[in-house]
């Protein structure tokens, strides 16, 4: 792999290209839960804008080095994410139901 | 060239604006929105990487289910959406610091980084050409055979999942006269009649 490919110019497209992209979306997910604490539905948004963020990560992997895993393991990713989210929001409306709020000060049920 | 350039950029100015967003939308719902957005601008990142049966992947599973589900809880939530703004100044300087934190961080890494010289050799499935073997044929020879195990541990996940939401959001209404057909066919005269000598006068207490 040459070096041109890897950081490319401003017209060239290169791996550190989408390395930016995808660190400022995880850098935005991040962002996002410390903003929404009183929103679990967002937080669970950002969540999701994170794994896209690794998953842009692995495709841009995948495609620059020519080494098709990358793409399985996204594929894998992806399903975690879904059963994450169908889980999580399972998770969202028992608690609404219970508590009436979905926010996040008053998940503290558990606390021994 | 030069088209693919500029879309990369388009497509990816538009992801981060999608993101910012999603973060910043005042009303949850709109929040989904820009999220089914933002997927699908990466999306289109994903075909200018050549990667076109992920991208249509994360547009089918992503924009078609998950954003919709979200989308379904959001709207079924009666939240009060001018309570959940409360506390977000309060939150902006810890949150920016991690943010502007990991963003350095990650640039170190990314900007220190080099692709080590054997990587080429260390390939597990090299991508095959494109103009012999289409990306989607090429990723189900991959995943059906070598990584066979993998799919089935996601299908696996997926059901583990789905039990998980049956279960978590399954519960037995009090106060809705709900029919149950076994419990009516197995009545038992025995149990429901009883026979009671009423004495003249009194009537039954």
């Amino acid at each position: 792999m040459s070096e041109a490919a890897t950081t490319g110019g401003f017209l060239t497209i290169g791996l550190s290209h989408y390395l930016t992209v995808s660190a400022i979306l995880f850098t935005l997910g991040i962002f996002g839960i410390f903003l929404n604490r009183k929103n679990l539905i967002v937080i669970m948004m950002s969540i999701e804008l994170m794994l896209l963020a690794v998953n842009i990560n692995f495709v841009a992997f995948s495609s620059f080095l020519g080494d098709l895993v990358g793409q399985v393991f996204t594929m894998l990713v992806l399903t975690v994410a879904a059963a994450e989210a169908a889980i999580g929001l399972a998770i969202v409306v028992v608690f609404y139901r219970s508590r009436r709020s979905i926010e996040v000060e008053d998940i503290n049920q558990m606390k021994g | 060239m030069i088209i693919a350039s500029l879309a990369f950029y388009l497509f990816s100015f538009m992801a981060i604006v999608g993101a910012l967003n999603v973060i910043f939308q005042r009303n949850p719902v709109h929040s989904v929105l820009w999220l089914i957005f933002t997927f699908f601008n990466a999306a289109a990142l994903f075909v200018l990487l050549g990667a076109e049966f992920v991208a249509m992947i994360l547009v089918v599973v992503y924009v078609g289910a998950v954003a919709v589900l979200f989308l379904f809880v959001v709207m079924m939530l009666d939240i009060n959406v001018v309570v959940l703004r409360e506390g977000f100044l309060k939150y902006l300087p810890a949150g920016a610091l991690v943010g502007v934190i990991l963003l350095v961080e990650l640039a170190i890494v990314f900007g220190g980084w080099t692709m080590a010289p054997d990587a080429e050799s260390l390939r597990l499935v090299p991508t095959p050409n494109p103009s012999d073997v289409a990306n989607t044929q090429a990723l189900g020879q991959v995943l059906y055979t070598k990584y066979a195990y993998l799919f089935e541990a996601s299908g696996l996940v997926l059901l583990v999942a789905m039990i998980g939401a049956i279960v978590l959001t399954m519960r037995t209404r009090t106060g809705v006269r709900k029919q149950k057909i076994s419990e009516q066919v197995g009545r038992d005269a025995k149990e429901t009649v009883v026979m009671v000598q009423v004495q003249s006068g009194k009537g039954l207490s």
